[in-house]
């Protein structure tokens, strides 16, 4: 009775989010498993168990390989490239710069543009055709005598067309994880930067022994949201060159072989398997913060 | 009165919006018009990809003319962009699944159709077309393919071509050339001729032009009856002659912008628009791109024939309408059908989204400029008529997934008989 009392309008006011969550993620979750384990094609649900016959035939798809490689490389691209853009532009910020409040609006706002309306602009300044109907980037280039910097980006027959992608996506990122380091920074209390100068820190040494270890919970934070975000992007690669084998992604392959092919199994362990590697990412980060704040 | 008309139509957009997303919670379209029984149906709900470049000032046309006939009834119009109407298609994939049908909703003619009829998801039509005596009006061989186990479940309301050659004529003339290439190996030896004088042969787009382009150099290389045999397992994909082909397929697009290819087809005309490229292998709705966008000239600024070795062949593909099973206002249904298939209904949709009628009694002085070509092979007899592969006809959507699949590493590595295994395999997998 004592103990229903203490947990019970918490519960109460819990339930609702946890009932939810339950069903539209959880369930749905397990239901998405339960597909990915039989042979479902075409439109009528066939539900039937037929072992991992899905998960084992991928490694031999060479779209689901080549997919895998895309990922990778883009995902590497677009997590450092954004992290250290996006700190750069903190650390300038940070020195206090005129009209900073409108320079940071200025770097936060590509974020709020969607990835489809960002894809559009993008694939033109990308653009890599030549003479006439160049356009962007390489016109630019062109036009300034700059030749070698002409390249193919998201066309180009190596291994790093998906890096070009991560142009696009850093670019609306970038403000973003300036505006969390910008936090991070501005976060450091000033009595400490304080005693670290009067006992003879020149800057550089202040930044390096005092801010520094205090930006490590925003550099995991950062990381985590944008190699999630990498995993699941989508619309950006749709956009840019639809069933492009240079530059796709599982996500996508999940997306045409499901509605496309009516794969629906297929498809399913697709998902399954973007699911466990987003979670590889998120699930170290909870049970680190949970541990840390437990310590507290 | 303006403003509330107006958030009366968004209220209805939303509706329609939340009876997408949240389908999956059941009878959400049990209007008060009242359904099937009793009554006539006052909503009426059709489902297409089509929304712009002709499609939808077609559509609209058509969907007036139904209006004009019922006059009492309001029309919900569900149209899903892009992608050659793939987006579309994975959203009714879900509402076919939820057994939340719109009240008919397009297919492209022939196996496209075919997940659905063996899904149970569709009517068959038979009826109807006693009734109205199609079976008369509509060519036999089109018939055939649409006919399944001796039933029809779609009605044809337009035939586009998709073996037509698209060029500019002042290119040809100013590299010397008199006329377009009737053969495969004549393009070759043009395009030899045109990258001389820095004109790009043949420009391509994305994946699904490059399988465009695939069915075409197939046909126009194997010839008609191989062609088909591809489709029904009697050619076999990894023989002498297919790979023969396969190779010339390779050649040709060895010839082509492919490597900086465009992002659509409308982008991948412009070079011959231009003056930078001379062909361009495309369906017949580039014809609207051409005269309507472009504001091009018929014969003098574009012109068309049939792609290399495809004379007096046509490669169809045709936009039909259904009768879902379980259609909330079947007999609205059953009318908008009746309209689709009708000579009026047709020669009113498809001179404005530019495509020729499906029934060979159209009125010939309505399809005019590049019209008037396909309009008459149509409607010739002599003429052998097949099925596009990129455009849903002759492979269903698992076998031509798993061809889209083989054909995006194929046209990088041009490895012939790599591609044929895998299609082979993807027939026995898929069909077999």
């Amino acid at each position: 009775m004592h103990r229903l009392r203490r947990w019970g309008p918490g519960l109460l006011l819990l339930s609702p989010s946890l009932i939810l969550l339950g069903v539209f993620v959880y369930g749905f979750l397990g239901w998405n498993v339960r597909v990915s384990l039989a042979d479902w094609r075409g439109l009528r649900p066939d539900y039937a168990y037929d072992g991992f016959d899905q998960y084992t035939r991928l490694p031999d798809d060479t779209r689901f390989t080549d997919d895998l490689n895309n990922v990778v490389v883009f995902t590497i691209a677009f997590v450092v490239g954004t992290l250290v853009v996006g700190f750069v532009l903190a650390l300038l910020l940070e020195r206090g710069v005129v009209g900073e409040g409108f320079l940071r609006g200025v770097f936060l706002f590509p974020m709020a543009i969607s990835f489809i309306a960002t894809a559009i602009v993008w694939r033109w300044l990308l653009n890599n055709s030549a003479g006439r109907q160049q356009t962007g980037f390489n016109e630019v280039f062109d036009n300034l005598g700059l030749d070698f910097l002409v390249n193919n980006w998201f066309k180009s027959d190596t291994d790093w067309a998906p890096a070009a992608i991560a142009l696009p996506a850093g670019w609306a990122l970038s403000g973003y994880i300036m505006a969390l380091f910008l936090a991070g920074m501005r976060g450091v209390p000033d009595d400490l930067r304080e005693a670290a100068r009067v006992d003879g820190a020149n800057e550089p040494r202040v930044f390096w022994h005092v801010v520094r270890p205090m930006l490590l919970p925003v550099v995991t934070s950062a990381v985590v949201i944008l190699a999630h975000i990498s995993l699941k992007t989508f619309d950006l690669m749709f956009a840019m060159d639809v069933e492009s084998r240079k530059i796709e992604t599982p996500a996508l392959y999940m997306w045409f072989t499901t509605y496309d092919g009516q794969n629906f199994s297929r498809g399913a362990a697709i998902a399954t398997l973007l699911v466990l590697g987003i979670s590889l990412v998120i699930v170290p980060y909870i049970w680190y913060s949970v541990r840390a704040e437990r310590r507290r | 009165m303006t403003s509330f008309r107006a958030r009366g139509r968004a209220f209805l957009a939303a509706i329609v919006v939340m009876s997408l997303v949240a389908s999956g919670c059941g009878d959400d379209d049990d209007d008060a018009g009242g359904g099937g029984d009793g009554g006539a149906s006052t909503e009426f709900e059709f489902f297409s990809w089509w929304t712009g470049g002709g499609d939808s000032e077609g559509k609209e046309a058509l969907l007036e003319l139904f209006q004009e006939q019922n006059p009492d009834i309001e029309i919900v119009d569900s149209a899903i962009a892009g992608g050659a109407g793939t987006n579309a298609q994975a959203d009714l994939a879900n509402r076919l699944l939820q057994d939340d049908p719109p009240d008919s909703y397009q297919r492209h003619a022939g196996a496209e159709l075919s997940d659905d009829i063996e899904a149970g998801e569709v009517e068959p039509l038979n009826d109807l077309y006693e009734e109205e005596g199609w079976n008369e009006v509509f060519p036999e061989t089109l018939l055939e393919l649409i006919t399944v186990d001796g039933d029809i479940y779609s009605v044809p309301v337009n035939i586009h071509r998709s073996n037509v050659m698209w060029y500019n004529p002042a290119v040809l003339e100013e590299a010397g050339i008199d006329a377009p290439p009737t053969t495969w190996d004549e393009f070759l030896d043009q395009a030899e001729t045109l990258e001389a004088a820095d004109i790009t042969p043949l420009t391509i787009g994305p994946t699904w032009t490059q399988e465009h382009l695939l069915e075409n150099v197939l046909l126009g290389e194997l010839g008609p009856e191989a062609y088909n045999g591809l489709w029904d397992g009697s050619t076999d994909w990894e023989s002498d002659e297919v790979i023969a082909a396969l190779d010339m397929f390779t050649e040709v697009l060895s010839h082509s912008n492919i490597d900086s290819a465009a992002a659509d087809w409308q982008p991948a005309l412009d070079p011959i628009i231009e003056g930078d490229a001379a062909y361009n292998v495309m369906g017949d709705w580039a014809d609207t791109y051409f005269r309507v966008d472009q504001e091009l000239a018929w014969e003098e600024e574009y012109a068309a024939t049939t792609s290399p070795g495809t004379d007096g062949v046509f490669n169809f593909l045709s936009d039909t309408f259904t009768l879902p099973v379980g259609a909330p206002h079947e007999d609205l249904a059953m009318e908008w059908l009746r309209l689709a298939g009708s000579q009026e209904g047709q020669d009113t949709f498809n001179p404005v989204k530019g495509s020729i009628p499906a029934r060979t009694d159209g009125d010939a002085s309505l399809y005019t400029g590049y019209l008037e070509q396909p309009f008459n092979d149509w409607t010739d007899e002599s003429t052998t008529i097949v099925g596009s592969l990129a455009h849903g006809v002759v492979a269903d959507n698992a076998f031509k997934a798993e061809i889209d699949s083989a054909l995006q590493e194929f046209a990088g590595s041009g490895d012939s008989a790599g591609f044929a295994e895998a299609v082979a395999a993807a027939y026995e997998d898929t069909q077999g």
